[in-house]
């Protein structure tokens, strides 16, 4: 099991500005986030966006943010467990928590910061009646093992980039599939609309836009998907159906931990933006607190204010002189 | 000042009162109002947690490419979807009614 001072939970902006300021009492830390990369929303919602209050920054863009702050904190050797959610939080010792993820990956450490954002990103599902019957039985949100669907027939829907290239991959292996989309234009890289198209003319792909999925049925798994288009109603044979329209932030799991929420947000005190369980840290989006604005640079602070605390409830008996970057500089960024 | 109606997915009217000089849009209005509008991205066509149906016949500017694309991230789009962070309020939606689009869990 890996051993850190602070498990930052959220690998955004707010998670990696905070392992610097814990860097600089000489505290590790350990990310752990669901999605592959680090930058939370950033990365994954606008990358390509300016963002204009960042002090000192009259534009950045949100992916330059991300790079500038991995190499910011770069010296300070954090350690990153990418693509796996946080799931569970539990006391293993009087001052010792262990952090599980979704794929058995355990950490533990004295402190938790929480800067979960909106909380982890999941796929979007659709409001189907009874889509929950079938997840796992002929409903997949996640292409895991292509393989699984060989001499199966598949429909696809969404027409976005995902969509896109598991067509194309999908059409090698599968008995047929069909991609489903709500207009005839696709917002996806031009090259995989155009191979989706050729495999369209060539009769690889049936493609079948203006149109959305309504229903599902099947006795025990998916057996038929129902499809509303423009000429009206179909029912066509699917052993797999596999909606892909994008991720959305869930609190999810957050939401277990015993701590106190309030309009999806952790409740923390401003003096040190703890949580109601000693320890347990939130900062950023995902905290609340009268006044609270959702802004990268007031996470900034928060998670300043944070480690000080952190410092002194691992280390009670230790004194903390404030020192300044300007007096001390940052071995690696010289 | 304006009155927009906003039908909950419960199927209840809210008439809400709306300034038009502070730059408000129908997704900003929702949630001050504490309607369950999402609203993730904040405002930049760049998640469809907003989506709407238009149901009166207030001219309307034209969906730009880019709600068009985030339209395709929603479900039950129908000829009358729009996001609601790109319905800005001017005199134009006075008397605007939308109705909330359904959302999965």
């Amino acid at each position: 099991m890996t051993r850190t001072d602070i498990i930052i939970v959220g690998a955004g902006p707010v998670g990696l500005f905070t392992v610097f300021e814990a860097g600089l009492l000489k505290l590790k830390c350990h990310l752990v986030d669901v999605l592959g990369q680090p930058g939370g929303q950033l990365t994954e919602i606008y990358p390509k966006k300016p963002i204009y209050d960042i002090p000192g920054y009259p534009s950045v863009l949100a992916s330059e943010l991300v790079d500038n702050l991995m190499k910011q904190i770069e010296p300070f050797n954090p350690e990153f467990t990418l693509g796996e959610k946080a799931e569970k939080i539990e006391k293993i010792e009087d001052s010792l928590f262990k952090l599980t993820t979704d794929q058995g990956t355990e950490i533990c450490a004295p402190v938790i910061a929480i800067a979960g954002g909106l909380g982890s990103f999941e796929p979007r599902k659709p409001p189907l009646e009874n889509l929950e019957k079938y997840e796992g039985k002929g409903v997949d949100y996640i292409v895991k093992d292509p393989e699984k669907y060989r001499d199966r027939d598949i429909v696809i829907a969404g027409g976005g980039d995902s969509a896109l290239d598991w067509t194309i991959y999908l059409a090698e292996i599968a008995k047929s599939i069909k991609l489903i989309h709500r207009r005839s234009s696709f917002r996806g890289a031009i090259d995989s609309v155009e191979k989706v198209m050729e495999l369209a003319n060539s009769g690889k792909v049936d493609l079948i836009t203006n149109a959305q999925v309504t229903a599902i049925s099947g006795a025990n798994s998916v057996e038929s998907v129902t499809v509303e288009t423009s000429n009206g109603i179909v029912d066509f044979n699917a052993d797999y159906f596999i909606p892909l329209f994008g991720l959305t932030p869930k609190l999810g799991p957050i939401g277990e931990w015993g701590l106190e929420i309030e309009d999806n947000a952790i409740k923390v005190n401003t003096y040190d933006y703890s949580t109601n369980i000693p320890g347990i840290y939130a900062i950023g989006d995902i905290n609340t607190y009268p006044g609270k604005l959702k802004l990268i640079l007031c996470g900034f602070h928060e998670g300043t204010l944070m480690v000080q605390s952190a410092f002194k409830h691992i280390y009670p008996d230790q004194k903390l002189s404030f020192k300044y970057t300007t007096v001390t500089g940052i071995s690696g960024l010289e | 000042m304006i009155e927009v109606t906003v039908i909950d997915r419960e199927g209840e009217e809210h008439l809400l009162e709306a300034p038009t000089d502070m730059g408000l849009n129908m997704m900003e209005v929702c949630k001050s109002y504490e309607l369950p509008v999402e609203g993730t991205c904040g405002g930049m066509a760049l998640c469809a947690s907003c989506h709407m149906y238009v149901e009166s016949d207030n001219e309307l500017p034209e969906p730009t490419e880019a709600e068009e694309d985030m339209l395709d991230q929603a479900f039950f789009v129908k000829p009358n979807s729009r996001l609601g962070c790109q319905l800005k309020l001017n005199e134009d939606l006075d008397g605007l009614v939308v109705r909330l689009a359904p959302v999965g869990e």
